[in-house]
């Protein structure tokens, strides 16, 4: 199987996994259900690290890899965190 | 120290799985917290693995960018309300676009220098850059609407919606040239007509259908993010990108569902009009026969041992900060005997799920507040409706008026309730622009004023009381 066609099956079954998770998610956190896909999605950090750690970088790729890392630091840490504030105003009846 | 490729990837798979059950512990909010950790874990290890491999040469820039974003990002999640989570959302949605965009460039280049391009990689390129630079300015639009810094109500202009096929359709054109023949004047042209549909798609959705769109782009910037790992051929980047773009879809399906709205119809847009100019509206409300009450009739009515009160917020409690009065007012009518439970609709608030956030923020225990669905087969046995800055989702047009614009949308059976009051600025209609057929029921009785100012006053008289 040749490498594009993996991808593609594993983008299908992920598909499907995220169907039958996110079906599984109480309302009442739909809102940190976004703030935590925002921070999960923050993954993208990964092709900006190879862009910007680029060994033969131009000036112009460094600067792209330079954006692409801080915009998704932002994500990953403002999410994340903004997550865990939500979630520890979730409290249960003292 | 570097690591194997398969090292990288067996680690890549340890962090799709962490993302996995990070996800699934929001099944419950006790188990929510843990899951946000599983989550944290995952992303750890896919960076630091990510910088061990033999690919990521230069640090330097990294450890900038990363600092720079990690301080931006901690002061923004520490200082941000609550009631502007959907603004908050919007912004980071967008990050995702533009971060996609320029890996998508950069990797251009990059094989470029190598010698690595070939047809499918760039047609895998072009579908990243598309759906990043709609993300992108889609969510500035969106950011814009909820900020108020951009008009909330729909704008709708000729052949709009030729004018993006025909925007789709270059663009499309300009793919497959750019795939072929390599022209890189090709792809910059499509960056800038993606960034122009991006714009066109939000600015005629209403911000009646805020939800929804806040739902969309968070399933689209899933999508930037899974486009963006097939060209990188990164596993990992799909399986999360799928992950989050189905989480976004399926947000915006039950979003349209609450709504009676087919999603197209939401995308096309047009929904939702201005707000009207009027007379004062204890005037109005006895002209249309609605009744005006006080707050002490509401506390006579409240404070009974034994009492069932259910208070169906909406997003005008979020904008009056009515919340914390609202969490008076239940202690209070708690010592007396009286329960208090809270009935969410789900397109109550701007995004989903936003006003169980701003009542969590209130101290306000979650297993007072219920769903739609569990909640309504109360109603008919409650003693008092209050509600509070919620509209057409109490509107019993929605079951009654076949010739309304919302029949058909599951409602909260408010009516079913014994009495009902009914706080409310003016007799203003709500975003859909729908009279409210409650407030000619025999059973219904308007405060009007400010939802937080009336919430205090109702805590006032219960004390007095």
């Amino acid at each position: 199987m040749s490498e594009p066609l993996v991808a593609l099956y594993v983008f299908v079954l992920a598909c499907f996994v995220g169907y039958f998770v996110i079906w599984g998610v109480t309302p009442s956190l739909h809102t940190p259900l976004i703030s935590l896909t925002n921070a999960i999605s923050g993954i993208i950090i990964v092709g900006a690290l190879l862009v910007a750690g680029f060994e033969r970088a131009s000036l112009t790729v460094d600067v792209l890899g330079f954006l692409a890392v801080l915009l998704a630091s932002i994500n990953i840490f403002g999410g994340f965190l903004v997550t865990q504030r939500m979630l520890s105003m979730f409290k249960r009846k003292k | 120290m570097q690591i194997s490729v398969d090292v990288q990837a067996a680690a890549y798979l340890v962090s799709a799985v962490l993302f996995i059950l990070g996800l699934k512990g929001l099944t419950s909010p006790a188990t929510a917290r843990r899951g946000n950790v599983l989550a944290m874990v995952g992303m750890i290890i896919a960076i630091a693995v990510t910088l061990l491999s033999p690919d990521v040469r230069g640090y330097t820039l990294i450890v900038i960018g990363g600092m720079v974003g990690a301080v931006i990002g901690i002061v923004v999640a520490l200082k941000i309300r609550m009631t502007a989570m959907p603004q908050l959302v919007a912004m980071l949605h967008s990050f995702v676009g533009l971060a996609a965009v320029l890996v998508a460039v950069g990797t251009y280049f990059n094989r470029q220098a190598t010698g690595h391009l070939d047809t499918l990689l760039m047609a895998e390129l072009s579908a990243g850059v598309v759906i990043g630079a709609i993300t992108f300015t889609g969510s500035l639009v969106a950011f814009g609407k909820l900020q108020g810094i951009l008009s909330s109500a729909p704008l709708v202009f000729t052949a709009q919606h030729w004018l993006n096929l025909a925007l789709g359709i270059a663009t499309i054109a300009l793919a497959v040239d750019f795939a072929i023949n390599n022209h890189l004047f090709s792809l910059y042209l499509i960056i800038l007509l993606s960034f122009a549909l991006g714009v066109l798609l939000i600015v005629p959705i209403g911000g009646a259908d805020m939800p929804v769109v806040i739902s969309m782009l968070n399933s689209y910037s899933g999508w930037a993010a899974a486009a963006t790992g097939f060209t990188l051929q990164n596993e990992l980047l799909i399986v999360t990108g799928a992950l989050v773009g189905f989480s976004g879809a399926i947000l915006s399906y039950i979003m349209c569902r609450a709504m009676n709205r087919a999603f197209v119809s939401v995308i096309l847009g047009g929904f939702g009009v201005g707000e009207e100019g009027e007379a004062s509206p204890m005037a109005l409300a006895a002209e249309k026969g609605v009744k005006a009450a006080g707050v002490e009739d509401a506390v006579f009515w409240m404070n009974n041992e034994g009492a069932r009160v259910i208070v169906v917020p909406g997003y005008g409690m979020a904008v009056a900060q009515a919340q914390h009065a609202l969490k008076e007012l239940m202690e209070l009518l708690e010592e007396r005997g009286a329960t208090v439970k809270f009935a969410i609709h789900p397109v109550a608030g701007r995004m989903p799920g936003h006003m169980n956030v701003l009542l969590a923020e209130a101290d306000i225990p979650y297993e007072h507040v219920l769903e739609m669905d569990e909640i309504n087969p109360e109603f008919p046995t409650a003693d008092v409706a209050l509600v509070v800055g919620a509209n057409d989702v109490t509107n019993p047009a929605a079951k009654e008026d076949p010739s309304s614009s919302i029949y058909g949308m599951p409602i909260l059976d408010v009516y079913r309730a014994r009495q009902i009051f009914f706080i409310k600025r003016s007799m203003r209609p709500g975003y859909a622009g729908v009279d409210n057929l409650l407030f000619y029921r025999d059973n219904c009785s308007m405060l009007f004023g400010d939802a937080k100012a009336v919430c205090e006053d109702l805590v006032t008289a219960l004390k007095a009381g």
